[in-house]
């Protein structure tokens, strides 16, 4: 009896631990916001939010605030949430609440950052969600087969693939041909990922690292043998984007959100789908339960084997479709090792999105707004190396894996084969 | 935890270690042939589907094929032997050149003859120490992805130290550049090593992440604090010939000392890791953690220790290369070096000399794909794909064993224990 108290009196203790730390790091956000920001902007600087792209004729005004005054609300505003946090906690809206915080953290760098000067807000978002498309797509791939059991850190090799055969295919017959081909790529890659790893049991690191070199080196091989010589091999086209009808009139959020290729509403789409399917659906559960505990899904008769194969399979299908989106959604040309570590921004999206679809969104979309805001850091003269804001994804995906605001949780049988005993 | 390392254990780099550590004893030193054939074999397989694709990507055999059949396959077996050829010359240079050149007895003929040999062992070099990195991480169980970005830190520190400290002799210069790349690389290899044993958090994402932390870190560096003032591009000032690698022959052989640090620091690695009580220790937790926890061994001290050591190596494979090649730093100063040094690794069975000798295989196959880029019109990413190939065979032996109609050794010694017939 004493061991069971003590041992809720432990995950008790663990709670509030937990809970006290999050609402201290919560009172930092505002502490950071108010030291950082708001005391440094001019008392009467007056900071200009652009909300529509093009010139200063367009017909929706700008937004303009007198930044002070603005952050300090937000400051306050942060601080009372870490204060609640802190005594009551917000249980189960925690995580909620740590984005809304990291929101407004990023707000408060604008808006100090064009103090005095006039932001393109709109722009700004648009390139945020374009930049963060390949990152939440290799996050969501790597979710698909590590929920199974199955790292795949071959989500770079699987995208530069198939980016490849989108072009090469693209060329010879149609886009659309293309994208099913740069589809069916990733799925045979995976396939290679799946057979090394389950059937033949390799540490699932190195046959990652198999197809990553692989991908690395035929890409490059077949780019500078055939793409760079036959220019014609290299144009397929591009898709164009599609303003959903209705819904690309609406103020603002118009042209962020729905004025995209069909790739980024496909991505979309596919996010619900996993988040629904992955927790609440029987696929999902007997998924998850295989990458948790192989052996009991194994005595309640799920085919383990089976069910990784398909998940790491689509694993791949899904990086193949990041893969057609680096060139026949964005450029419409390949270039050797165009991916530049997109992949691999994408499992540190999954890790820091706690393997969970929405979590991937958010992580995807704050690395593609660290990522877009670089470009903007000379025009709004920040004095921050544009390479330490390029930095910073890598950093705060290993504060999440170090467990220090929430540990990342790792599905439990991560990385090891399946012996049916 | 403790259940995760178990099983971690049985997976297929454990096996290696066990293969290897059973080779180890004097009694079966014989058996070196046994040990090298999966190796040896994943190679020639390799070359061969290489061969494959080369021919399958050629447009003049499409083209002879056009023609006739026997033309076809004639024309295949041209482009092949025409591209492995130009390989083996730019490896090890040309047999006809370096005859013309000895009977001429002129000293520049015969040092452009042997040139390409030279240029390869001086590839080679930065392979050794790379792979020792690699190969001591997964001595301790640790998969140190890492290599790379410790090699940029390794490079830049001893960029610093060879450019800023003036006026020191050659015999103190030299050793302080490379301790310094070493320390460089430790200190970016301690970090994963602390928060995997400190936060259990996974050594291959946080190395990872830690490439391209350093990749834009050494990218700043180079742009701002360590810029050449006079340089139109982001590149370092050129380090001080007190701390160059001294070049053993004349122009234009690069050949430096460093290929003969890069052994002894082999040598040292073999040393360590066989032969001392703290190389016992890494060993022990790289095979079996638990029970080197039950033995009383730090955990934590010997995963700390060997990420830190991984990185010290790799931070010399960049001071290496700074030192005895470049002479400066410049952002894209690595082909790759870490990451194909996983697959050389693990070519050497993790094994100091095995890494060396992979070494030479590496880097005799990089240096000789130049001249057949230029040569034979095949892009030297060709060998990338053999690498890859090669790590996934010398990774699955089942694979090769399967081609070539192998018996499993460990299927053969159970059945020589149950006849009776093992010793």
């Amino acid at each position: 009896m004493t061991t069971l108290i003590s041992a809720s009196e432990q995950t008790l203790n663990l709670q509030q631990n937990r809970r006290r730390r999050m609402g201290l790091i919560f009172l930092l956000f505002a502490a950071a916001i108010w030291y950082l920001f708001a005391s440094a902007i001019e008392p009467d600087a007056i900071t200009t939010f652009r909300l529509a792209p093009g010139g200063p004729n367009s017909p929706i005004p700008p937004w303009e605030l007198s930044g002070r005054n603005a952050l300090n609300i937000v400051a306050g505003f942060c601080a009372l949430l870490g204060a609640y946090q802190f005594m009551r906690g917000f249980g189960n809206l925690t995580s909620s609440m740590m984005w809304l915080i990291v929101i407004l953290f990023a707000f408060a760098f604008l808006t100090w950052a064009a103090s005095g000067k006039s932001l393109n807000l709109a722009g700004l978002m648009t390139a945020t969600l374009v930049r963060a498309v390949p990152i939440v797509i290799g996050a969501m791939s790597g979710i698909l087969s590590e929920r199974a059991g199955i790292i795949n850190i071959a989500i770079e090799g699987m995208m530069l693939g198939s980016a490849m055969i989108a072009v090469l295919v693209g060329s010879l017959t149609n886009i659309w041909i293309g994208v099913f081909a740069a589809i069916l790529t990733g799925g045979i890659l995976a396939y290679i990922h799946g057979v090394l790893s389950i059937k033949y049991k390799i540490d699932q690191i190195i046959s990652g690292t198999v197809i990553n070199i692989f991908a690395a080196g035929i890409t490059s091989y077949i780019s500078a043998k055939f793409l760079q010589v036959y220019q014609e091999l290299n144009s397929p086209g591009i898709v164009k984007p599609f303003p959903i009808p209705g819904l690309s009139e609406l103020p603002v959020i118009g042209t962020i959100l729905f004025k995209h290729t069909w790739f980024v509403y496909t991505m979309f789409i596919f996010l619900i789908l996993m988040q629904v399917g992955l927790f609440h659906t029987r696929w999902g559960l007997r998924m998850r339960s295989v990458g948790e505990h192989p052996k009991a899904a194994d005595t309640l008769g799920i085919d383990v084997i089976k069910t990784r194969y398909r998940s790491v399979i689509m694993s791949g299908m899904m990086a193949g479709f990041g893969g057609a989106w680096f060139t026949l959604g964005s450029v419409g040309r390949f270039d050797e090792m165009m991916t530049a570590g997109k992949g691999f921004i994408g499992l540190a999206a999954m890790i820091f999105g706690n393997y969970s679809p929405m979590g991937a969104l958010g992580a995807g979309l704050l690395f593609g707004f660290a990522d877009s805001l670089q470009t903007k850091l000379a025009i709004l003269k920040i004095p921050i190396p544009s390479e330490f804001l390029l930095m910073a994804p890598y950093i705060i995906t290993m504060i999440a894996l170090a467990g220090l605001v929430g540990k990342a949780q790792l599905p439990a049988a991560g990385g090891q084969p399946y012996d049916k005993e | 935890m403790s259940g995760e390392d178990n099983k971690k254990q049985e997976s297929s780099t454990s096996v290696f270690l066990e293969e290897i550590s059973r080779t180890d004893s004097p009694s079966r030193f014989g058996k070196l042939g046994q040990v090298a054939l999966i190796p040896i074999l994943a190679v020639i397989t390799g070359l061969a589907i290489g061969a494959i694709i080369i021919i399958l990507t050629s447009e003049s055999v499409y083209a002879a094929f056009g023609n006739s059949f026997i033309g076809g396959i004639q024309e295949a077996f041209s482009v092949v032997y025409q591209a492995y050829w130009s390989l083996f010359t730019g490896a090890v240079g040309d047999p006809a050149k370096i005859r013309a050149a000895l009977q001429s007895g002129d000293q520049e003929l015969i040092r452009r003859a042997f040139n390409p040999f030279f240029d390869s062992l001086v590839t080679t070099t930065p392979y050794i120490f790379a792979g020792l990195a690699v190969a001591l991480g997964f001595r301790t169980g640790l998969f140190n992805i890492g290599v790379e970005g410790q090699l940029y830190l390794g490079a830049v520190a001893a960029t610093y130290i060879g450019y800023s400290f003036t006026s020191l002799p050659p015999i103190l210069h030299i050793p302080l550049a490379l301790l310094g790349g070493a320390l460089g690389g430790a200190v970016w290899g301690f970090i994963p090593g602390w928060l995997k044993a400190k936060t259990g958090g996974h050594e291959v994402i946080n190395t990872i992440m830690m490439n391209y932390i350093a990749i834009r870190f050494t990218e700043w560096l180079v742009k701002g604090p360590l810029k050449r003032p006079e340089a139109q591009n982001p590149i370092s000032p050129v380090i001080l010939e007190s701390a160059q690698l001294p070049r053993l022959f004349g122009d234009p052989i690069r050949f430096h000392v460093g290929f003969f640090i890069a052994l002894a620091i082999a040598w040292l690695v073999w040393w360590y890791l066989f032969r001392t009580k703290m190389g016992f220790d890494l060993r022990t937790v790289g095979a079996n953690a638990n029970a080197a926890r039950y033995a009383g061994m730090n955990i934590v001290r010997s995963t700390v220790l060997a990420m830190s050591l991984s990185g010290a190596l790799a931070g010399m494979t960049g001071a290496n290369e700074i030192m005895g090649v470049n002479h400066f730093f410049v952002s894209s100063f690595s082909p790759g070096y870490g990451f194909d040094a996983i697959a050389l690794a693990l070519l050497g069975k993790n094994h100091p000399l095995g890494v060396v000798l992979s070494a030479f295989l590496f880097g005799f196959l990089r240096s000789g794909a130049t001249s057949m880029q230029l040569n034979a019109g095949i892009p030297v990413d060709i060998i990338s794909v053999l690498q890859a190939l090669v790590l996934a065979f010398i990774a699955a032996p089942a694979i090769i064993r399967t081609i070539y109609r192998l018996k499993d050794p460990s299927e053969k010694e159970a059945a020589l224990a149950a006849t009776g017939a093992g010793d």
